[in-house]
């Protein structure tokens, strides 16, 4: 499957070369298992297995989770109570459920970032990249679902905050809303579909995540120094790299234990700290919570959804310019999925010769400077609208298009990038060898 | 560049805004040192015993608590009455019994009944519901340490009336420094010395307050000492796998970049 000259699956007892005739399957979990990986993959390559973790997680709990839950508006708060108090261990169950989603984004975020600034988006990995922004969007749609169930007070406006996003769509928007609750208000019609797309979406994420595998496979993965393993016989792509088992699976475990004791001191001592309070409040049509607020993961694309008020001079141009048909509620709607949009395009917006950030001296500063926008961004979305918040978060909306619409393109032309390594193995030698840092005194050659 | 991802990274998951918000007209909570604060805390059987005691004999009078059923008072990390003693607690409430068509006294799987006043919010998760802290600058980070900050609300609410009161579109309310806005429907609902407990703690309003929001805790968390102990084991062998999977790791990679070194 991988384009890296290896070693592939050679049945050699009758029963093997039986099966393989008929099935090749031992040879395809040899193939995957067995890929040259890079052997200077730094410790951001970790984050796909927390990632597919998350994911399995998620499924295991959900699916006992739903075997306890009722999606009906007059019982499903009682029966997350029920989970909580009366099932064999399923206070934990749901602890663990509702902070794995936020470990999942934690983890998801560290791998957009890390593809961001080592420029693992660029060709040939656009298909990856892809993949992995429709992975996202499922995530964020499940998530999202997910947290409805409940049925709190915060469930509840938030799905009616949500869904009238697509209200916000010009003349078929409001059809698009009804179509989407199954009727005119979130009732229990919308609690039920979301429930059964809340289970089904899972797996086409698991389904996305074999082809986002498969991608990358045939590619190779991208590493630090963003250079190519060298393919032109297995003996030199050899020097590049190692077997993904058992270098990475064992570093990559390694690296999953040390996140899960966090993970679990969250879920045993404070499974409540990511949460909201509000939504230990049975939902209540009548009662508007104070302040609605998503969830942590949310909140960077919520602050860009609110940045774009009537008063700001482009939505008065995009206004103008429609007839009125774009007003500043369609144009924070356009303007979310746009940051999101602008992301997946990244591998075609980036004309820079050089992957990896690391030989790119002004990129890293104006890629720092994304990262610290992002966390600008999730606070300002967490604070109330209006005031200095609005602009703070119209300031961090801006950056994070000027960031991809303009700084990628341009900085491809006027950055001189600094020289690259020849090999994979020339940068692990410079790290590990007698001139690295790394090292202990060698005797000389 | 790493550094400063993990950073960032370590900030997201901190900037817990979920929980952080409404900066304006929060009132001023006080933080209370309960048995159960902390991965070691418990909660203190007597504390609930007297908290319940609070609730039965003041809160029920409009309150509910819906969600908690009576078999969970003699459950272990809980008030843990003796068995006789909850059931003959049950029997003390009346509940209407759909196949009777009639009222009947109280089972032990039966829950605690709603609120008789419609406008008292039923209590069984009130202590998870409220957040005490949203500080720093409504990050929510100051949580980490005191927690959320339910109880320590509750207690505030309980002692924060001021003796002002004003009428308002026909409803009288009270000022209560730690309720948001100012001004609460509820009036005073202790008073020293108002219930005798049995153990002869003692029985001023912020012992009271203290007592009934530590039972309100239990209430919306009864299983908190069972998930604690399973973080810790969980903690531990995790810690011990880690250790293990270092050593192994390592052991590993040392040809591999011992090979670097060759060259």
């Amino acid at each position: 499957m991988s384009g890296i000259p290896h070693d592939h699956y050679e049945p050699t007892t009758g029963a093997e070369k039986w099966l393989h005739r008929r099935l090749p399957i031992v040879g395809l979990i040899y193939d995957t298992i067995m890929i040259p990986t890079p052997k200077n993959l730094n410790w951001m390559w970790i984050w796909g297995i927390v990632l597919a973790f998350c994911l399995g997680l998620q499924i295991v709990t959900g699916i006992v989770l739903a075997m306890h839950y009722t999606p009906q508006v007059d019982l499903a708060f009682a029966s997350v109570e029920h989970i909580m108090r009366n099932v064999n261990a399923g206070h934990m169950l749901r602890y663990l459920h509702a902070n794995g989603a936020s470990l999942f984004f934690l983890a998801v975020y560290m791998h957009i970032f890390r593809g961001l600034y080592y420029g693992s988006y660029k060709a040939p990995r656009e298909i990856t990249w892809i993949i992995g922004m429709l992975i996202y969007l499922c995530m964020m749609g499940t998530a999202f679902m997910g947290y409805v169930l409940p049925w709190g007070q915060m469930s509840f406006w938030g799905a009616t905050v949500i869904t009238g996003l697509f209200g916000a769509i010009p003349l078929i928007g409001e059809s698009i809303q009804t179509w989407l609750l199954g009727g005119p208000a979130v009732d229990n019609a919308t609690l039920n579909r979301f429930f059964s797309l809340h289970y089904l979406l899972p797996f086409v994420i698991a389904a996305l995540t074999a082809v986002h595998i498969w991608a990358f496979h045939t590619t190779g993965n991208n590493n630090p120094t963003g250079v190519e393993v060298r393919r032109g016989s297995k003996a030199e792509a050899e020097k590049d790299t190692v077997p993904f088992w058992p270098y990475f699976v064992i570093k990559d475990l390694f690296a999953l234990a040390v996140i899960l004791v966090v993970f679990f001191a969250i879920v045993g001592f404070m499974p409540n700290y990511l949460g909201h309070p509000d939504n230990y409040i049975e939902a209540n049509p009548l009662a508007t919570p104070a302040h609605i607020v998503p969830e942590w993961y949310f909140l960077p694309f919520y602050a860009i959804l609110r940045a774009f008020t009537a008063d700001v001079w482009v939505v008065q141009i995009a206004n103008f310019i429609s007839f009125g048909i774009i007003d500043a509620k369609f144009f924070g709607v356009l303007a979310m999925f746009g940051a999101i949009a602008v992301m997946a395009l990244a591998p075609w917006l980036d004309t820079s010769s050089v992957r990896s950030g690391r030989f790119r001296p002004m990129f890293k500063w104006w890629f720092a400077l994304l990262v610290v926008d992002f966390v600008v961004l999730m606070w300002a979305g967490a604070m109330p609208a209006g005031g200095i918040y609005s602009t703070i978060a119209l300031i961090g909306s801006a950056y994070w298009f000027a960031y991809f619409l303009i700084l990628l393109p341009l900085l491809g032309v006027i950055e001189k990038p600094l020289a690259t390594p020849d090999s994979i193995e020339d940068d692990f030698n410079a790290h590990y060898g007698k001139s690295g840092a790394a090292n202990q005194p060698t005797p000389a050659e | 560049m790493l550094k400063k991802l993990t950073l960032s990274a370590v900030a997201a998951l901190t900037l817990s805004a979920g929980t952080a918000l409404a900066a304006g007209s929060e009132g001023h909570i006080e933080d209370v040192q309960f048995s159960f604060e902390g991965p070691f805390g418990k909660y203190d059987q007597m504390q609930l015993q007297r908290g319940l005691q609070v609730y039965t004999e003041v809160c029920a009078a409009c309150h509910g608590m819906k969600q908690v059923a009576f078999r969970t008072l003699a459950d272990e990390g809980g008030p843990a009455l003796p068995d006789d003693q909850m059931r003959a607690y049950a029997e003390f409430y009346e509940v209407f019994d759909a196949e009777l068509d009639d009222t009947r006294p109280a089972k032990p799987t039966d829950h605690f009944p709603r609120s008789n006043d419609p406008k008292a919010p039923d209590l069984s998760m009130m202590a998870k519901a409220r957040a005490g802290f949203h500080g720093p600058y409504g990050t929510g980070l100051s949580q980490l340490f005191n927690g959320i900050g339910g109880p320590e609300y509750i207690v505030s609410v309980l002692t924060g009336y001021t003796g002002e009161t004003k009428e308002e579109a026909g409803s009288l309310f009270y000022e209560n420094t730690a309720f948001p806005g100012g001004w609460i429907a509820m009036p005073p609902p202790l008073s020293d010395e108002q219930v005798e407990y049995a153990d002869g703690h003692a029985n001023d309003v912020h012992h009271m307050a203290e007592d009934v929001s530590a039972f309100l805790m239990w209430a919306a968390e009864p299983k908190m000492m069972a998930r604690k102990e399973a973080g810790f084991t969980a903690v531990i062998f995790l810690t011990l796998l880690s250790v293990l999977l270092y050593l192994t790791n390592k052991q590993l990679w040392k040809p591999i970049k011992a090979g670097a070194r060759k060259d």
